[in-house]
């Protein structure tokens, strides 16, 4: 075998929708120059060559629902020098862990008529709860030049700059009017982390919260001003309970406003 | 007798986590499993009590590749339910795009995940170092096609601008900018591409498939149409549980669909070739012929070449759309919630994808039943499987496992969606 100096990558699929390492093949035009830069050491959706670790980064996409997954991911922690988890599903559990509001037994016997050939745990939950992270990527999906900067950054030993304030700091370096003001429109941006570059309000929606908590949100004065809005208390449940239902600051302001 | 075991623990250049087992025994395969163990996610469970409008975002997220196909299903269902009908430039500017996710999920496939096999790497990186220009080429392609989504979604991956009725915002006809020189360009591309595709060494293995899609009168099908198959299926969509049945297997995360009369079936590219030819654009059909492809096709190795020719088509259909598009005064129709249940089936890349709502009268699912393309192929490509190992079964056991797992590929299998859907039925109480 051919030894290379070139660090080694590895990419890993728990729980997800493959969409966040689809990222990486997204990056039309840095792919092979990033191919050239570091070995894609692991990366089964993409190459059926497997280069043995240690591997010098980890991203880690989805989240854990299965027993072989609890374990496997302390595998993939051991033979890692940096885990970076990579979007929703990693970082907050996925839209999958809307199961865990719910009373898991009862729900699989009454939903699966043979529940004995699916093995799943009782919640979705982030690697973060499993396994030391490194770092995490946020959002549903993450945002690719976000990836490459991430990669960027392990590689040559430094901060990842990805800014963990909220959408609204984007919609004003986009440009955007602010929805909520202008047009009375909900919006989840004021307590949303930064990533995505405020897509959703240039396309005149309110933001849904993709990119989970910002850091210290305040949600219980946003839901107030949704709540003037026209918001119900089961709106309100539903749309802190969605990508990132499991998130602590969302799954505490949805549990605030469900009877 | 001397038996033997192709043993794939962890399918490559596949969406999601599947594995094959193929036992031979002497010159007899004796069984072959697709299994799929991507764990589940239960998204029929997790629709119940959302709201209908919901159902777009949400079921985007079962499939990172091809979410575009999830919200087109899910707002038609949604619409059928609450008997409006998405017209116009709407529909046209629909249809652009999901020509944009046929581009950037068929061009992955093509340039990325299949054609590596039939050149001997084990991935495009690989293939580029000594076909760099090719891979270039698929690359910049598949950028175009994500150009579509990204502008008119709002991103590549689960855009955020498709709404039940229509979309959050349509774009003027200025906003177009250059994404019609970048089609053009793509469109000359795809054509290279077919010719590309064409020279492939492919396996003789043509069986004798039953063909689902749709079918619609007057174009290349999408979103709309009748369900018809090369063995007389001819239904409308809400048809589909009377004629079709999952199975469930104890060794898959996923349900098998077959034909309750006739059993296995083939959905994807192949199927809306053989069964839609004569509503390819002149230039596809033309390429195809050009290529050496009849009008019917039913070598599951040559799907490569005709993905390649829908990816041609979609190019020339996108910029057909784009040439004619006026921007409509109203970027979505009304909507009022009452209690009634949904139906739709569209083609997305993989093939048809059904989606089922029942509502309440303020509009939130009381059931939801989604039937994804790979779940309906699964049965066929294990099909395949025991035909192909009978067919080569003196190669040695390495070469065999990696023709296998190109087999696999033809189909393009996501099992990331083909597993959430494990689910037999709903108890209702």
């Amino acid at each position: 075998m051919i030894r290379t100096q070139k660090p080694k990558l590895a990419v890993w699929k728990f729980s997800s929708c493959d969409g966040c390492q689809l990222s990486l093949l997204d990056c039309e035009d840095e792919l092979l120059a990033v191919a050239g830069e570091i070995e894609i050491a692991n990366f089964p959706e993409a190459s059926r060559a497997v280069v043995k670790g240690p591997y010098d980064l980890s991203l880690v996409e989805g989240s854990i629902t299965t027993p072989h997954d609890e374990e496997r991911i302390h595998k993939v922690r051991r033979v890692s020098k940096y885990l970076v988890t990579i979007g929703a599903c990693a970082t907050a559990g996925g839209i999958q862990a809307l199961r865990n509001f719910k009373d898991v037994k009862q729900f699989i016997s009454i939903v699966y008529a043979t529940p004995k050939y699916i093995e799943t745990l009782n919640k979705s939950t982030p690697i973060t709860d499993h396994v030391f992270v490194d770092f995490e990527l946020r959002g549903c999906p993450i945002n690719k030049h976000q990836l490459v900067e991430v990669i960027s950054a392990f590689l040559h030993g430094r901060k990842p700059n990805t800014p963990a304030h909220s959408v609204c700091v984007e919609c004003k370096q986009r440009g955007t009017v602010c929805v909520m003001v202008a047009r009375g429109i909900p919006c989840l941006g004021p307590v949303t982390h930064a990533g995505c570059g405020a897509i959703c309000p240039a396309y005149a929606r309110g933001c849904y919260g993709c990119y989970g908590p910002k850091e210290t949100p305040n949600t219980v004065s946003l839901s107030a001003r949704w709540s003037q809005l026209g918001a119900s208390e089961q709106d309100l449940v539903r749309k802190f309970r969605g990508f990132n239902a499991y998130a602590e600051a969302f799954r505490k302001e949805s549990e605030l406003h469900e009877k | 007798m001397k038996s033997k075991t192709i043993k794939v623990d962890y399918l490559a250049r596949v969406e999601g986590e599947g594995a094959l087992y193929v036992k031979i025994n002497g010159d007899r395969v004796t069984d072959v499993k697709l299994k799929i163990f991507e764990p589940p996610r239960f998204f029929e469970a997790l629709l119940r009590g959302r709201m209908y409008s919901e159902a777009p975002d949400i079921t985007a997220r079962i499939c990172g590749i091809c979410p575009v196909a999830y919200q087109m299903s899910a707002v038609h269902a949604m619409e059928q339910a609450l008997s409006v009908v998405v017209d116009g430039q709407l529909r046209q500017l629909r249809r652009l795009l999901y020509c944009g996710e046929w581009i950037e999920s068929h061009t992955l496939h093509i340039y990325m995940l299949h054609a590596p096999d039939f050149l001997g790497y084990p991935d495009a990186m690989h293939m580029a170092q000594d076909y760099p220009d090719i891979v270039k080429r698929g690359l910049h392609m598949k950028k175009a096609g994500n150009a579509i989504v990204a502008f008119l979604g709002g991103r590549e991956i689960h855009p955020i601008n498709v709404c039940v009725g229509g979309f959050y915002k349509v774009p003027s006809k200025q906003e177009f900018g250059q994404l019609a020189e970048q089609l053009k360009w793509g469109r000359d591309a795809a054509l290279e591409t077919v010719r590309w595709t064409a020279q492939l060494p492919f396996p003789g293995f043509e069986q004798n498939y039953e063909f689902v899609a749709l079918r619609h009168p007057a174009e290349y099908p999408l979103n709309e149409g009748r369900l018809v198959s090369n063995r007389g299926l001819d239904i409308a969509v809400q048809a589909y549980d009377t004629h079709f049945v999952e199975e469930h297997v104890p060794y898959s995360n996923a349900l098998h669909s077959v034909l309750k009369e006739r059993g296995a079936y083939f959905v994807g590219p192949l199927a809306r070739y053989n069964l839609n030819f004569d509503q390819l654009s002149p230039l596809a059909q033309e390429a195809a012929r050009a290529a050496g492809l009849g009008e019917r096709c039913r070598n599951p190795f040559q799907s490569i070449l005709v993905r390649s020719v829908e990816v041609l088509y979609a190019f020339d259909e996108a910029l057909r759309i784009i040439e004619g598009y006026e921007r409509p005064d109203k970027p979505a129709v009304e909507l009022h919630p009452r209690a009634s249940v949904g139906y739709a089936i569209t083609e997305a890349p993989r093939g048809i994808l059904y989606h089922r709502y029942r509502l309440n009268d303020e509009g939130l699912i009381l059931d939801a039943k989604i039937v994804p393309p790979t779940s309906q192929n699964q049965k066929t490509i294990e099909n395949d499987l025991w035909q192909y190992v009978a067919q080569a079964i003196d190669l040695p056991v390495e070469q065999l496992t990696w023709q296998c797992e190109q087999a696999i590929r033809n189909y393009d299998p996501c099992i990331s969606c083909a597993t959430h859907f494990l689910k037999l039925h709903i108890e209702r109480s």
